[in-house]
């Protein structure tokens, strides 16, 4: 009987210390896992193909008509043949877009601000953005009249990240200490990021309006800045493998730069195919990045895409 | 005759009256075409050097002469199906057409622009053609492109059209069911080009491209915009320039081409889509997209089709596109086979 327990008691003690180990191993690879994690914190990536596949049909409309960008074009006077381009192309694919002027102007609805100062203006845009649309939008995308974005590839971007997490998305720059997102490129930040930016506008000493002590930062900066204080910082947006999804310049420019730093591989090498802004263009440029985009494509290729967006009503370039 | 790289061909405008099919001097020296005579035939023994020689024909029967070129007819670049844009999509349509609507490009270049145009043309949508040839006035074997024994300059432009039609028809007739000829600035989506292709048949007699309506009562298509003739045109064209039916008669080649097909009663075609949309263009994307410019009237009064600006200007299967530079060469490849909106529903959406 003893002789029996005691088998028992070793078995139970060997089955345990074996639980035990691959317990540990286990977590030695959770562990792994989540420095890769950490790691993907501040190179943030697009879902991949498996992560969407797995979604069920209902829940891929779902998610198509859950996913809802509200567009913020800051623009002056001085821009209005970018305005006017903008307004008339990708602009429609937001959800929601205002654009936010520096004046008042006739030809154009827009709400004003009434400051020419960029720094300011940004800080007035959110504020505003915030106050009214806090309850009905959970991603706000902020874009100068140079850029042109394609929201469908920002909301297939967004598609599993969770927006009551504080992100702050874009083409990131380094400049000395501080990484910030480069405002040519297009900047998102998620309902919390923005919760966060409008608290700390009224705190005069870590995000005045006069930024700066010597000379003034520019408003980009100052966005990443006033974010650090509330614990939120800047990612990098890149595809699955490895390329920028914003870009602060043309198609052009970097095909050019393409074509002198890798010439046999210069369309692969260029620029990601699920881009989602381009920055530096003229007006007319952009009605052919919306021709480009939108409706040029060779015949005969069909997708099997986890998201469903229709061309939006009353247009007719896209 | 078995060596064909030793062979080189020499030619001129036809004598008066077309050609007799006696025996002819050659006569002239390399680089000056413009005056050497016809000659024709298998070589004499030895293989031909270069300058004179003699040949010995048929009188009566030019059908009989054969053609010979500098570059061996095996030396061209072979095309592959466009690569799969990425594992998510299902290619399988494009890839029936790519085997059942096989199209043979050439591209116009010259010496001076193989690197500077050719060049970007065949690393980007020349892939996508079954077949493609450079013909040019001089071989380059490490391009490759073919040496048309023509010389360069806009008056050559309509010589160098019918050289290179006819290089191949003698050589690749039976590789392919259509004939496309592009420039060297000509950026062509030749996908779009199948479809608009597919329910034809290559035995009629037909060409399409950038239609314009002067001086040709059924039109013409413009010769930088790109066009394409059927197997049935391209062995009617060959024909009439053999037998003199057709000669040189001008220096503008895709208004004399023009002329040469209407005679033939090779139908110009409508190129527009099931919308009534433009597919060739003779100029770049951004010119057609935006509104019209004071410089802008005579375009209307060439096209055969009434003009339409900004977004009706284009079909979104356009197939071509003009006086694209290098570096928009690339870019419009980008745009067209990689850069692509994720889950849009494209609003043409037409039946194969």
């Amino acid at each position: 009987m003893i002789s029996e327990s005691s088998s028992f008691v070793k078995g139970v003690v060997l089955g345990g210390a074996f639980c035990m180990l691959v317990t540990l191993l286990g977590h030695m690879k959770v562990g792994h896992g989540s420095k890769a994690q950490r790691h993907e914190h501040h190179h943030i990536q697009a879902p991949n193909k498996e992560d969407v596949l797995s979604l069920s049909e209902g829940e891929r409309m779902e998610l198509s008509k859950s996913m809802r960008i509200y567009c913020i074009i800051l623009v002056k006077p001085k821009d209005l043949g970018h305005w006017a381009a903008v307004r008339e192309t990708w602009s429609k694919h937001c959800d929601k877009v205002e654009f936010y002027s520096s004046e008042n102007v006739k030809v154009f609805d827009s709400v004003a601000l009434n400051t020419n100062d960029m720094w300011v203006m940004m800080r007035k845009a959110y504020k505003i953005t915030y106050e009214r649309y806090k309850d009905e939008f959970s991603w706000f995308f902020l874009a100068y009249p140079t850029t042109f974005a394609i929201i469908e590839n920002l909301k297939y971007f967004l598609l599993k990240k969770d927006p009551s997490q504080p992100f702050y998305i874009g083409h990131t720059v380094k400049s000395g200490d501080l990484e910030y997102v480069d405002g040519e490129g297009g900047i998102v930040l998620s309902i919390e990021s923005l919760r966060r930016f409008s608290r700390i506008l009224e705190d005069s000493d870590k995000c005045p309006e006069q930024g700066g002590m010597i000379w003034k930062l520019a408003e980009d900066k100052q966005l990443a800045i006033c974010l650090k204080y509330t614990g939120v910082f800047a990612e990098n947006a890149e595809d699955s493998e490895g390329k920028d999804v914003f870009n602060t310049k043309t198609v052009s420019a970097l095909i050019k730069e393409a074509m002198s730093t890798h010439p046999q591989q210069v369309v692969d090498g260029c620029c990601s195919d699920m881009a989602i802004t381009f920055s530096g263009l003229a007006p007319n440029h952009m009605h052919v990045m919306m021709y480009g985009v939108y409706r040029l494509r060779p015949y005969g290729h069909t997708y099997n895409d986890a998201l469903v967006f229709l061309p939006p009503p009353g247009s007719d370039n896209d | 005759m078995g060596h064909p790289t030793t062979w080189r061909c020499l030619w001129n405008i036809p004598p008066h009256g077309g050609f007799h099919g006696t025996s002819q001097h050659m006569e002239g020296s390399i680089g000056h075409p413009t005056t050497w005579r016809c000659l024709w035939d298998i070589p004499p023994l030895g293989g031909c050097h270069g300058t004179s020689h003699h040949m010995e024909g048929a009188m009566g029967h030019p059908t009989t002469w054969r053609c010979l070129w500098a570059i061996p007819p095996s030396r061209v670049v072979h095309g592959h199906p466009s690569a799969p844009l990425s594992p998510a999509v299902n290619s399988s349509l494009a890839q029936a057409l790519y085997e059942r609507v096989r199209v043979l490009c050439w591209v116009m270049t010259s010496p001076s622009t193989l690197d500077t145009r050719a060049r970007h043309v065949r690393a980007t949508w020349a892939r996508h053609c079954n077949m493609v040839l450079f013909m040019s006035s001089a071989p380059e074997p490490s391009f490759p492109a073919v040496g048309l024994p023509v010389g360069e300059g806009r008056h050559q432009l309509y010589w160098k059209t019918i050289r290179a039609f006819q290089y191949v028809h003698e050589h690749h007739l039976d590789e392919a069911d259509w004939f496309l000829k592009a420039d060297d600035d000509t950026f062509m989506v030749v996908a779009n080009l199948r479809w608009l292709l597919a329910g034809r048949s290559p035995e009629v007699p037909l060409y399409l491209g950038k239609r314009f309506k002067p001086f040709v009562r059924q039109g013409y298509m413009s010769g930088g915009a790109g066009y394409v003739l059927s197997r049935g045109a391209l062995r009617l064209l060959a024909a009439a320039f053999a037998t003199g039916t057709c000669t040189h008669s001008s220096a503008v080649e895709d208004l004399a081409l023009g002329q040469c097909l209407e005679k033939l009663g090779v139908a110009a075609g409508d190129s527009r889509d099931t919308q009534g949309r433009e597919t060739f263009h003779p100029f770049p994307p951004e010119r057609h997209l935006a509104q019209p410019l004071p410089h802008d009237r005579f375009y209307p009064q060439y096209s055969y089709y009434p003009v339409q600006w900004a977004a009706a200007c284009c079909s979104d299967l356009s197939v071509s596109f003009h006086y694209v530079d290098a570096v928009q060469m690339h870019a419009l490849e980008f745009l067209t086979h990689r850069l692509r909106p994720y889950g849009y529903r494209h609003r043409y959406r037409p039946h194969p």
